[in-house]
């Protein structure tokens, strides 16, 4: 059985205090927009890099690898689901879109 | 309505100190989020896609202006302005931060309200019919039957860890607003041979990815034997449910794969086991919590009715005609009307209300409506006393704060979930097509000429929505990355309740509207008269007409 080939993720959580949508950097900081985030285009390391974020449990809460692509601006959501959490609720700019 | 007493609030307040406790030990990091998760849960606060949420119980959707007007204090306080009315005929608040739960819940220990039960396995808030105590056709007020289940249910040593969420909804009117047949147990008020009143017990409804209609367990239980043959049905479902597989875990599934004559059996034996330990103190209770509801006399009203002036408003003014065309229902009393308040304008969010609209409710309520308020599982509020002279300065009150849609059972008074707009485990966006659906059709204006229409909206098949009993159910999915939308059509949440059949392959969430326009301009052409609903034309000529409107292509391959 041949596995499917990995693709690039991001580290993503909900922040602990605020529950807002947080991505996880290159630096080994949490934040708000995806496009700092670290892309991570190796299997091995975004198993370490999600450990990483699992050990900070005072920090994010439900840590996991989401699909993104790169882009000039820096990493991009691939799912649907995962664009939402970038910007906010369709009904109202209550969410990230309304700091855009 | 029901007042806490002294021992309702000091629980209240001593679960807000505990929760107050354990948020403080996570956020210091003595408690992991595994432990902290179902503690949470307990007190109502969810971790959704964008932010924490609080579901704030609203017992039997019925609440006072003072306790309105503090969910609009919690709004902008600690949240953005608004508040979300749910299905279970609760509030939803979407962005509260972890820290500020604590006070919010504080604040509603102020106004005798909680958020306990409203998550967990456990049994959550009981429903009831949102007319309950002002309809017309109503046997009795079946809320002090709620209230009496709702302080039995409250932090039941033996009912904490079920196998999985147990919903009660209660009515008291053989019209069936409750939706009791989807529920765990629904309870049906009916009168026996010689007039004494009881209740139809139904077991093992729900929606859902199993959706099933609730089977009669118990034909006519007495109300003395109401709360211990609840006890037994919940004690039998604590030990018989599946907590191998929490898909299998609900009630439905064992009166499914039992068969309701096995539960029936059980549940007789150990009602009774257990009935003679029922002293008579649930009676008593039951009586006492009675006497707060019956406080009010509409028969005794102080002045007659006076319609003369409701008519002249009517006949001057064609919107408030309209209004009241739609929005109100006959109340028990002569003088007075039942209004649904729609909180589903064009284009808003279904239940949605700002804080500012909450004060006007309130104060409406207040002033015209014997300070009470309902919330509807229709995600609408009622304002369940209004003396029909009233009705016109009510009206325009509404108006102006863009509360005064005329559309209650029209084709947009939408059910819809939060959807993936909000919900984490959503696999598609509600709001967004509700919203379309609504503006669409409006613009078309066909809304009033399609008449009474019950569409439901739900965002994935756990089916918050109720899109299985939508007379057009409507679910989103995840199809290989994109939004896609299955038709249900033929649901039913009555008395007469049914499962919507699924029509055919989903629609991509462009292509839904012209779906959905193509089948109610088929309704149009095919029914028999204006007054023939949707839900009639389908029964009468089943779905085959339907499909080819929603299906041209598939017709076409065919021939």
């Amino acid at each position: 059985m041949t596995r499917r080939p990995f693709t690039p993720k991001v580290v993503t959580a909900n922040a602990l205090l605020e529950g807002d949508v947080v991505w996880l950097t290159a630096e080994d900081a949490w934040t708000r927009d995806i496009a700092e985030a670290e892309l991570i285009e190796d299997e091995a390391h975004g198993q370490i890099r999600l450990l990483h974020a699992e050990a900070q449990p005072d920090v994010v809460v439900g840590p996991y690898l989401a699909d993104a692509e790169p882009t000039p601006k820096g990493p991009a959501p691939v799912h649907f689901r995962e664009a939402f959490r970038t910007r906010g609720p369709s009904n109202y700019p209550h969410g990230k879109q309304a700091g855009d | 309505m029901y007042v806490y007493n002294d021992f309702d609030a000091a629980f209240v307040r001593e679960r807000v100190a505990q929760f107050r406790a354990q948020v403080e030990r996570r956020i210091d990091g003595s408690l992991t989020e595994d432990e902290f998760k179902p503690l949470r849960l307990m007190n109502g606060l969810y971790l959704q896609l964008h932010a924490y949420m609080l579901r704030v119980a609203i017992p039997y959707g019925t609440l006072n202006s003072a306790q309105m007007r503090q969910l609009a204090y919690i709004a902008e306080r600690w949240d953005k302005g608004y508040g979300h009315f749910t299905t279970r005929q609760n509030i939803q608040f979407n962005w509260p931060k972890l820290k500020d739960v604590p006070d919010m819940l504080e604040a509603l220990a102020d106004v005798g309200m909680h958020a306990i039960q409203t998550s967990g396995n456990t049994i959550r808030n009981v429903t009831a019919d949102h007319f309950a105590g002002a309809a017309a056709d109503e046997i009795a007020d079946p809320r002090p039957v709620a209230e009496l289940l709702r302080q039995w249910s409250t932090d039941h040593p033996e009912f904490q860890f079920l196998p999985r969420k147990f919903k009660i909804a209660v009515t008291g009117s053989p019209n069936d607003r409750a939706v009791t047949k989807a529920h765990d147990i629904g309870l049906r008020m009916v009168l026996n041979e010689v007039g004494e009143a009881g209740f139809e017990v139904i077991v093992g409804g729900g929606l859902g990815r199993t959706p099933m209609i609730g089977k009669v367990i118990r034909d006519f239980l007495p109300e003395a034997d109401l709360l211990p043959y609840v006890e037994a049905i919940v004690s039998v479902y604590n030990l018989l449910g599946r907590r191998d597989n929490k898909y299998k875990a609900r009630i439905k599934i064992i009166v499914h794969e039992h068969g309701i004559e096995k539960i029936r059996d059980l549940v007789e034996a150990r009602f009774a086991e257990i009935r003679p330990g029922f002293s008579g103190v649930d009676r008593a209770v039951l009586a006492a919590i009675r006497a707060q509801f019956e406080n009010r006399s509409f028969e005794r009203s102080d002045s007659p009715p006076s319609k003369p002036g409701y008519e002249a408003a009517r006949a001057a003014n064609p919107a408030f005609r309209a209004w009241t065309d739609t929005n109100l229902a006959p109340h028990r009393a002569d003088g007075y009307a039942i209004v649904s308040v729609s909180l589903k304008a064009h284009g808003a969010t279904p239940g949605d209300a700002t804080a500012g609209q909450m004060r006007v409710l309130a104060d409406l309520a207040e002033a015209y409506g014997a300070d009470e308020l309902r919330i509807s599982h229709e995600q609408n509020v009622i304002l369940p006393h209004v003396r029909v002279e009233h009705l016109h300065k009510v009206y325009q009150t509404l108006r102006a704060n863009d509360l005064a849609t005329a559309n209650i059972g029209k084709i947009s008074d939408i059910i819809a979930c939060p959807g993936m707009d909000y919900c984490a485990l959503a696999t598609a966006r509600s709001i967004p097509i509700a919203q379309e659906i609504a503006t669409r059709f409006e613009a078309l204006k066909l809304e009033h000429e399609i008449g009474d229409l019950k569409i439901k909206i739900s965002g994935c098949i756990n089916a918050c929505g109720h899109h299985h009993v939508g007379h057009i159910g409507i679910l989103g999915l995840d199809r290989a990355g994109v939004e896609n939308y299955q038709i249900t059509l033929g649901g039913d949440h009555t008395e007469t309740a049914a499962i919507g059949e699924r029509a055919g392959p989903g629609f991509a969430a462009d292509e839904l509207l012209s779906a959905l326009e193509r089948l109610l301009l088929a309704y149009l052409d095919i029914r028999e008269s204006p007054e023939e609903r949707f839900i009639d034309t389908y029964r009468r000529l089943g779905p085959a007409p339907f499909k080819a409107a929603l299906y041209p292509e598939a017709r076409a391959d065919a021939a």
